[in-house]
């Protein structure tokens, strides 16, 4: 054992849009929990603002976007914008739901680190992260 | 228990299955007749032969006008309903011009601001021959005021009339999430809906209580016939509560299930469903009429069940479940297309959707005969297993005080998100196969077609209701909210008639759902992980 312990990745789970389909987002929840990061979920309907206000609050290192209501173009980038805009772009962006693969390609582009889409093993969004942040 | 290659043998939802049934499993069972209480075997004596299932393909995208074309190749197509898909700001009551649907609008289905939209969109369409069902919740009593309106318009009487409202507001708080107001008053204007119906649009179903979102949420089988069920049961205490009287308004509710990939266990699903409601519509409630103690449904194939990887299969797992509804006897079916998980169908998944409903009823013989799988050891000891299951689940509700109280404490969410978090986790260790997802993976997908919105029907729509609003007589509208705001807050008014009002002055829905608001306040739910 180290002497200094590391402390859990700090994750906002948040659900941007209108939609209210939130099985995806919470199975990833749990999974994540289980995995022994911390994580905040938000619950449905959060704005941009609202979300990267809960990851500021929060002290998180990492947002999660859960998206079916085919807005993503729209939303993802808007809350990109926002979190530079609060000089916050440190903060990984990662995103889930019906997401076409064109759509996945410019939103990396405007600086989503990844995205899962559906039937996502739980396995890879936790090797991602680990890989991503190894001291999390 | 598991198959030698490791693979659950229970059912998808958990149920477990023996290696071989007995006539053991049919011994007790009464001699039953399809058309007979208590309805297991279906609700017509003479099945399909009779009349087929309606193939009602659930449809809506972008603006009113480009849906209006997709209704006109559909009907032109062979299919013989319409089923209204709305996008998400129109399901959540606020109009294209709101902040929070930029984005959104006309993704999900057709955007409808208004009474304007509403004419557009069922133009040239006879309201007195098709019969038209729309998946709306929150502000469905709007979007009802506004097809009578049109159909009023088109000169068709309200008793010509006939559809389904979706109109199920207690599983919104369970599983969809598209809720607006508290529960209570949310209550009220789903029983003002029925009330106003009973009188004046005799031939429209008021409340198609649905199991479908509940499914999709991730719960089980069980789960989605047991809280659909109990659902079923408020709004009839609701209903008496009234002052109605059972028979007068029982017989226009209707439900809608899944069809999930798990073949014989949906079609227990289905049969013990009628079996339960005839029951409980009898003993409990003591209706009369045949009528109310038949349940009617509409079935969806399993949106879930799709995959994004090799999409194509998707068209024979929605052949399996199409086919499972038409054994458990639906009344109407829409069957997914292949490309649903990725956007809206375009027109020829569409079509190959409705065709693979065709090929059933026409090709498979399954119309035939009433019933097939009636008298299985198997099939006979499922349906009779879901029934269990169900009645354990009302005991558990009615401990809570009933459905609302128990939404509150957040009891179907945490079932549903238990159930659903279950079966990731078989999945992940390939306890329960889904082919092209965690076996039989293929690298080198081909991407299909998928259909795109253009952002110009964006702008378009938001423009055109900012017209709406220019053009109409604004002392007129003005009035009908002021007279819908004073309805709301007297409890033992009907706010129907009002809403009517206020759509034939062109109220907006964003408008009208914001009058209510300022009423009845807005409902937020815990997050339960």
């Amino acid at each position: 054992m180290s002497a200094v312990q590391a402390k859990p990745l700090r994750i906002v789970l948040a659900k941007v849009g209108l939609d209210g389909h939130d099985r995806g987002v919470k199975v990833v929840a749990r999974a994540l929990r289980d995995a022994g990061f911390e994580v905040i979920y938000t619950g449905l309907r959060q704005t941009p603002a609202m979300v990267v206000e809960a990851a500021l609050q929060e002290d998180a290192q990492v947002i999660g976007l859960s998206l079916h209501s085919g807005a993503h173009m729209t939303l993802f980038p808007a809350v990109i914008e926002e979190l530079k805009k609060r000089q916050a772009g440190d903060i990984t962006v990662f995103g889930g739901g019906i997401i076409p693969d064109d759509d996945i390609t410019e939103l990396k582009k405007l600086g989503v680190a990844e995205i899962f889409t559906p039937g996502a093993p739980l396995e890879e969004i936790v090797t991602w992260l680990r890989k991503r942040f190894p001291d999390g | 228990m598991r198959r030698e290659d490791g693979v659950e043998t229970s059912t998808i939802s958990g149920i477990p299955v023996d290696p071989a049934y007995t006539a053991e499993a049919t011994r007790d069972l009464p001699d039953e007749l399809p058309g007979e209480f208590p309805y297991t075997r279906g609700i017509h004596k003479s099945g399909y032969r009779g009349r087929l299932w309606t193939m009602r393909q659930f449809s809506g995208f972008a603006t009113a006008r480009e849906t209006n074309a997709r209704y006109h190749y559909l009907l032109k197509n062979g299919q013989t309903g319409l089923s209204v898909a709305f996008d998400m700001p129109t399901l959540m009551g606020q109009d294209s011009d709101a902040p929070t649907s930029r984005g959104e609008i006309g993704h999900c289905g057709v955007a409808i601001d208004s009474l304007a939209d509403m004419e557009t969109l069922l133009d040239g369409i006879p309201l007195d021959k098709v019969t038209t069902s729309m998946t709306i919740n929150s502000p469905a009593a709007i979007l009802l005021a506004m097809y009578l309106v049109v159909a009023e318009k088109q000169g068709v009487p309200w008793t010509q009339v006939g559809g389904t409202l979706q109109n199920d507001i207690l599983k919104e708080y369970i599983a969809q999430k598209e809720y607006i107001f508290p529960p209570q008053p949310s209550m009220r204007l789903v029983i003002d809906s029925i009330e106003f119906c009973a009188r004046e649009v005799p031939r429209w179903n008021t409340v198609s209580i649905s199991g479908y979102h509940i499914r999709e949420a991730g719960s089980t089988a069980a789960q989605e016939l047991a809280f659909t069920l109990a659902d079923g049961f408020a709004y009839v205490d609701a209903c008496l509560e009234r002052g109605m009287q059972i028979d007068e308004f029982a017989p226009r509710l209707s439900f809608f299930f899944d069809a999930h990939i798990d073949f014989f266990e949906e079609i227990a699903k289905f049969r013990a469903a009628r079996r339960i409601w005839a029951r409980h519509m009898r003993e409990r409630y003591g209706a009369q009429n045949p009528r109310s103690l038949q349940l009617r449904f509409h079935t969806q194939t399993a949106g879930v069940s799709l995959t994004a990887q090799q999409p194509e299969l998707n068209i024979a797992r929605t052949a399996v479940e199409a086919l499972a509804a038409v054994l458990g006897g639906t009344q109407s079916l829409h069957t997914n297309a292949m490309d649903e998980v990725l956007a809206l169908p375009t027109d020829k998944s569409a079509r190959i959707a409705l065709r693979t409903q065709q090929m059933l009823a026409y090709e498979s013989g399954a119309a035939n005969t009433v019933d097939p799988l009636g008298g299985s050891y198997f099939m006979e000891s499922l349906t009779k297993r879901m029934e269990e299951e169900a009645e354990a689940y009302f005991e558990r509700i009615s401990e809570y005080g009933g459905v609302i109280p128990a939404i509150e404490a957040g009891f179907f969410q945490k079932e549903i998100a238990d159930a659903s978090f279950r079966y990731q986790t078989e999945l992940e260790h390939k306890r329960r196969v889904i082919v092209g997802v965690n076996d039989f993976v293929t690298d080198d997908e081909e991407p299909i077609e998928i259909l795109r919105i253009s952002p110009q029907a964006e702008q378009e729509q938001v423009d055109r209701v900012r017209e709406v609003r220019r053009k109409r007589d604004q002392a007129r509208c003005t009035r009908a909210l002021e007279s819908l705001r004073k309805a709301a807050q007297s409890p033992d008014e009907n706010l129907m008639p009002h809403i009517v009002e206020a759509v034939r002055a062109y109220a907006t829905e964003g408008e009208i759902m914001g009058t209510m608001v300022d009423v009845f306040g807005l409902y937020t739910e815990r997050a339960i992980i």
